[in-house]
């Protein structure tokens, strides 16, 4: 049944995403595009760039577009964003309450001492997995992605400013 | 000096839960943007919690699992008013991102057949992948790579991109390698 499905999935991506929305985006586009195909790779990255341009953090609204997009319903939404929270709200209550043992187990550190340089590879795969002929469809997109790199890079352009940017190039060449 | 200390006792659940309400509306870019606007409202302008406490429970909230935010809201709603602070803290954060994308995907479902969307989009999508692409470069030097660690995030995106392991698998092996490597050091020094 897919809201069980669309449940389980986001319990998931909710458990295992360390580092924030970015490193999380590896784990939403494994499960949701390749695995399950519940939107295609455009949608994907359109997501991606929708959640910059709106509130909230990435993993919320990618959660609440799939569930919704998965089932047509906005049920489908209401399960997503529960199961991505629901980690969460267990995990970090549990350390509320047993702050004092969780901040001397040096078990609990080592272990975010071996994630920490793998989110930085989550991101890296996410960006890479994003290299597809959805997202790169001629030689013009190929100059957005370096003119967006090097304003995001070297100039720390604001990134809603930078996407709007590149959607106004978009409507003016193609 | 009183005025200084944090009263959280003087926290209403309905003043908890608009005050998160806005913080979910006007942070625009995910989960670090929040941090800042948390601090304002919640040591700064109300004074529920002391700074200290905040910043300590930040670090913990980022080195969890899940969307950050939540457990920035989970945390902080359980300081301050236990189970129900919670409870209203984060539906508070989640609401308003959770309307607007619903109505993006409700009204928007059919952008794709629209020819002006369409164009936008095509502009927007590699400029996304760029979005991504620069963290790493942050991050790498934030984590502190080196040449004896360069090799854990290589071996995350040859195992993710073209072994196409599920990348929940690349995080359980990270955590159990970091313990393993933690208690070799140990005994080495034991030795």
């Amino acid at each position: 049944m897919i809201y069980w499905q669309l449940f389980v999935t986001y319990l998931k991506i909710g458990l295992f995403s360390f580092g924030g929305g970015y490193a999380m985006l590896s784990l939403v586009e494994y499960e949701v595009v390749q695995k399950h195909a519940w939107i295609d790779p455009a949608a994907f990255t359109d997501i991606v760039a929708i959640s910059q341009m709106t509130p909230g953090p990435i993993g919320i609204n990618t959660a609440t577009y799939v569930g919704y997009t998965a089932t047509g319903s906005v049920w489908g939404s209401v399960v997503a964003t529960c199961a991505v929270v629901l980690p969460s709200l267990v995990i970090m209550l549990s350390i509320c309450r047993f702050l004092q043992k969780f901040r001397q187990n040096t078990w609990v550190e080592a272990a975010l001492s071996g994630i920490k340089p793998v989110t930085v590879g989550l991101i890296a795969a996410a960006a890479i997995s994003m290299i597809n002929t959805e997202n790169f469809t001629d030689y013009k997109s190929v100059l957005i992605f370096a003119a967006a790199f090097l304003l995001t890079w070297r100039w720390k352009i604001h990134p809603i400013l930078m996407l709007l940017l590149a959607g106004g190039a978009g409507l003016l060449i193609y | 000096m009183t005025d200084l200390q944090a009263h959280p006792e003087s926290a209403g659940l309905w003043q908890l839960f608009w005050t998160f309400f806005k913080i979910g509306a006007f942070t625009i870019g995910g989960g670090y943007a929040m941090i800042p606007l948390i601090e304002a409202e919640v040591v700064a302008k109300r004074r529920w919690l002391d700074r200290e406490g905040f910043l300590e429970l930040l670090a913990l909230a980022q080195a969890a699992p899940g969307v950050i935010a939540m457990n920035i809201a989970v945390f902080v709603g359980y300081q301050i008013r236990k189970n129900k602070g919670v409870a209203v803290t984060t539906l508070g954060a989640v609401l308003p991102s959770f309307i607007i994308i619903l109505m993006i995907a409700v009204f928007f479902a059919s952008y794709q057949d629209n020819p002006v969307a369409m164009r936008i989009f095509k502009g927007i999508r590699p400029a996304v992948v760029a979005l991504i692409a620069v963290p790493v470069i942050n991050l790498s030097r934030t984590v502190r790579l080196n040449r004896k660690t360069v090799f854990i995030p290589i071996i995350t995106v040859v195992l993710i991109t073209l072994a196409h392991m599920n990348p929940v698998w690349t995080i359980v092996m990270a955590a159990v390698g970091g313990i393993l490597w933690s208690e070799y050091r140990k005994t080495k020094k034991i030795d």
